[in-house]
This record gives structure tokens, sequence and C-alpha cells, in this order.
């Protein structure tokens, strides 16, 4: 009974997910945590980020800083929401390129 | 990584006397000092180092618990001294809430990757509400070991 779900809104709306690397040599420690979540709070998508088996909430200081992204670790980054691809886009390049302003690993 | 791994147990502080954020950095500093774990590094330059860190930005996460934290030569493994506060301490939070339980954490020089298990450690843990309950109600200095041991043990089960 399709209409019945509640979630039925949100599955209409558009999914994109995308994998990065982390490149800066000291990882996702407090403060790249912090640049993070202040950039998927701007979105209003849902935003989860996974790892192996972990996946946290991209919104939540506490459970970012908990995924210990060394460098080198592969993060896969979902989106959900009118706004996902931006979110997506703007997350990638402050992962990938800005690398949270840090050295490189 | 587990508590045991990295808390100093004779710099742990059941009723913490300062009533300021900075007070507090300087007193769990010197706790760790007295405990030995500061090797020839000094409390008070360890405790601005701290100091200077946490004015960049909070380490009080919300949810009542602050880890202010700096990477010290003075430590070859990760090191952490906890606080208890029952009267509640402004850090600056991102939740604009007192703190009642303080971490300081001191992190070696180049060793990226251990701290970022430190931290998850102690992350994974704080998500736990009741786990953060205890610590907040602990009176004593044995009732703070007991939960940290308790959350290593439930960490070993899982």
């Amino acid at each position: 009974m399709g209409f019945e779900n509640k979630d039925h809104v949100k599955l209409t709306e558009p999914v994109y997910e995308i994998e990065v690397e982390i490149k800066n040599a000291e990882g996702l420690h407090m403060r790249p945590a912090m640049q993070f979540v202040d950039l998927a709070g701007q979105f209003d998508s849902d935003i989860h980020v996974s790892h192996e088996e972990q996946s946290v909430d991209a919104k939540s200081i506490m459970q970012m800083t908990m995924l210990a992204a060394t460098c080198g670790t592969k993060l896969c980054i979902k989106a959900q929401g009118a706004d996902a691809a931006e979110a997506i886009e703007a997350l990638r390049e402050l992962v990938e390129v800005k690398m949270f302003d840090e050295a490189p690993g | 990584m587990r508590f045991s791994d990295f808390v100093c147990f004779d710099a742990i502080v059941a009723g913490l006397e300062a009533e300021d954020r900075d007070g507090v950095i300087l007193e769990l500093a010197g706790a760790l000092g007295r405990a030995g774990a500061l090797g020839s590094g000094k409390p008070d330059e360890i405790a601005r180092a701290v100091i200077k860190r946490e004015e960049e930005a909070s380490t009080g996460m919300g949810k009542g618990v602050a880890v202010p934290h700096v990477k010290t030569s003075a430590v070859k493994e990760a090191v952490a001294a906890i606080g208890c506060c029952g009267g509640g301490i402004d850090f600056s939070s991102l939740d604009k809430q007192p703190v009642y339980t303080v971490i300081l954490l001191l992190s070696p020089i180049g060793n990226a990757d251990a701290h970022l298990q430190v931290m998850e450690c102690i992350f994974r843990n704080l998500q736990n509400e009741d786990f953060r309950r205890f610590l907040r109600q602990a009176q004593t200095v044995e009732q703070i070991k007991e939960t940290i041991m308790e959350a290593d043990a439930d960490a070993s089960a899982n």
C-alpha cells in the first residue's frame, strides 16, 4: 500500500551518493569534522556518511568524530533531498580539493 | 581503542574545584602532572596550549561534555584526565549548555591515527546517554572509574 507509506514523499526526492577519500595528513579530527558538519548543515537534504559498517548523520559533530577517518580512508556520502546534488558536490570539494585547509598526507 | 588505553586513572577528579573553563583545564593538567603523566612537560604550559586551541573553536560538543585537547611533545602516547563538576561550567559549547564532564586529552605529535582512534572511543561512548548520565552523576573517583571500565567491558563484549 504505497500511498500509506510515510516515507512516500521522501522516496520521490533525489538521492545522490559519492565516494570521497580523506587526503589531509591528520585525517578527520575534530576541526575538519566541524567544517564538514557546518557545511552539511547548510543543506536541507538528509546527509549520511558511511565507512564500512558504520553510517552516521553528517550534521552531528559527535557522530562525525566517531568515524575516526584517517588519511587515505574512503567515505561514502549519501544525500537525499531537493538540494542533494549540490550538497554532495560541496562536501566532495571540502574533503578532496580544499582538504579542510590542511596539509596533504 | 579503549578508555583504559589512554585514561590516566590517577588523574580523575570527581569534584572539580575550578569554576571556569580555563581553571578546569589548568586543574586537569595539574592532575596529569602530579600523576607523572607529563614527563618533563609543564602543566601550566600545556594548559595554555589547550586554552589557545579552545579559543579557536570550542570542544564543547554539546550534551554536557567537552573534550579539550592538544598535541604536545610532552607525551609519547595519548593520555587523558577526566574531571566532573556537578555545578556545570561554561565552555562556550555548541548547544550553549553548561558542561558537567571534561575530558582533557593530550596526544603526541606525529601520530594522527592514534589520536583519531582515541577520539572515536570517546565519542562512541558519549553517544550513549547512560554513559553521559553516569559520568555526570558520579560523586567519587571510584564511580567514574567504574563507569569507564564498564564501557570498556561493553566494547569488548561486542
